[in-house]
């Protein structure tokens, strides 16, 4: 039993003081945190490792999908072409676009707006709920021209915004995230409003929507898209994010909340696409807004 | 020896975080997956004993804050992870004797470390969420945690009794 000798009380208190500083000193230093540095070191060994391990698990954890992709680089290119297109198209038939036309009548940069050019990427991590965040560790990093605050999407809508990268990894904040607000309109009316998450990623994750102009009720099943940040990030304009499922009124403040049932599963994530500024640099082969490929 | 047993335990620690962040989200409940790395730690102390597990835990749980994707004020794992290396590497004498005490200290283990977690959440307001969803989530992690323990802890505990077969106890 010699080896089992309690623990000397110094060390009990150094580690726990440790633990306790590594708290305060990433939680009260707002922008730039002291611990960045470190947390990007850490990322930039285990991202490598986190997308190895995908690449050996994927055959096997997707082998339903074994039959449509066979996980071809050009299957892969082929579906984001036809994803880019597809947004592009839902982008424009949409309630939102048609108002935002008709209200910029003559701004001929209107639609200038609504083409994106992509990077596309593949989900290689996830935090477990155990952590009460919801991220997920994306395999492309700075390397492929991506910074944070750029918008992340797949072929159903809003996936979430970058908040750090290493070289070869990017980590994406979702939108379902207890801390994640997302600037949203109801694309048939056009109310403002703001979305936050419930930090669910499973099948039944839902967002909030308050509306700015609280004597609106929002229909149920409008589309809601994202209303766009000031220079495009994090969030650029015109991306779906969800149906409105459920309205609740709250007596006492007169004031409506929405429960938003987003497009993505975010239980399924895999796929997805960084829009990026059109004419890139990246170490991949980026997808332009007309449905090119670029480098 | 010791470049072997500190290689030893990184290589475990790395195996089981990136089979937690990459591999077991496909089989993931409501997002809930086994806490690998809590389990090797568990392992660690029942094998070594507190000091060692304290220390494992500390280093294994300021890796769960860092590594991506995690994005939580850094060393709240550690301090999770941490107490549980000294709860198991306390009552580590009392377990050896059997599989079904061992299954008892890691279902205590993973409760402990959850809750621990997510009340230095609660405190630091980093992510705001509410006591059902904790409970929840608690209550599924230690299910996961108890159903791979059959798996994973003779595995660990083997590795860290050949690491230094000197000191860790006899059976």
């Amino acid at each position: 039993m010699a080896s089992q000798k309690t623990p000397s009380r110094g060390l009990v208190v150094a580690l726990v003081l440790a633990s306790a500083s590594l708290m305060t000193l990433d939680a009260t230093t707002d922008d730039g945190s002291a611990v960045d540095p470190v947390r990007q070191a850490v990322g930039e060994v285990f991202g490598p490792i986190e997308a190895g391990t995908t690449a050996v698990v994927r055959p096997i954890s997707g082998v339903p999908e074994w039959f449509r992709g066979r996980d071809s680089m050009r299957d892969e290119i082929d579906d984001l072409e036809a994803e880019n297109a597809e947004l592009r198209a839902k982008v424009r038939t949409s309630g939102f676009d048609r108002n935002r036309l008709a209200e910029y009548d003559g701004l001929t940069a209107a639609a200038e707006d609504l083409g994106y050019a992509l990077v596309p990427a593949r989900v290689i991590g996830l935090g477990p709920s155990q952590s009460f965040s919801a991220t997920v560790t994306i395999d492309a990093g700075s390397r492929a021209g991506l910074h944070p605050d750029m918008t992340v999407l797949n072929n159903d809508g809003l996936v979430g915004r970058i908040l750090r990268v290493t070289r070869t990894t990017a980590t994406v904040l979702l939108i379902v995230d207890a801390d994640s607000t997302v600037g949203g309109r109801v694309g048939e009316t056009m109310d403002l409003g703001f979305l936050s998450g419930q930090g669910e990623t499973s099948d039944d994750a839902g967002l909030d929507l308050r509306l700015v102009d609280q004597s609106v009720v929002p229909a149920r099943d409008a589309t809601v898209v994202t209303w766009g940040s000031d220079g495009d990030a994090p969030y650029v304009a015109g991306v779906p994010i969800g149906r409105v499922a459920e309205v609740y009124s709250s007596l006492r403040d007169s004031s409506q909340r929405a429960a938003i049932e987003p497009f993505v599963d975010f239980a399924a994530l895999d796929l997805v696409g960084v829009v990026v500024p059109s004419g890139s640099e990246s170490d991949r082969a980026v997808i332009e807004a007309d449905g090119s490929l670029g480098r | 020896m010791s470049t072997m047993r500190v290689l030893g335990a990184t290589v475990a620690l790395t195996v089981a975080l990136v089979l937690q962040v990459s591999v077991f989200p496909h089989f993931a409940w409501h997002g809930v997956v086994p806490n690998l790395v809590l389990l090797v730690v568990v392992g660690a102390a029942l094998v070594r004993g507190a000091e060692f597990a304290m220390v494992l835990g500390f280093i294994a749980g300021v890796l769960l804050d860092l590594a991506p994707p995690a994005d939580h004020v850094a060393g709240r794992w550690a301090l999770a992870v941490l107490v549980v290396g000294y709860v198991a590497g306390r009552v580590a004498p009392d377990v050896r004797a059997s599989a079904g005490a061992v299954v008892a200290t890691v279902a205590a283990c993973s409760f402990l470390g959850t809750s621990v977690f997510a009340l230095s959440g609660l405190v630091l307001r980093d992510p705001a969420v509410g006591i059902p969803d904790v409970l929840e989530v608690v209550a599924g992690a230690v299910v996961f945690d108890v159903l791979v323990t059959p798996l994973v802890l003779p595995l660990v505990m083997g590795l860290f009794r050949r690491l230094e077969p000197e000191r860790a106890v006899a059976r």
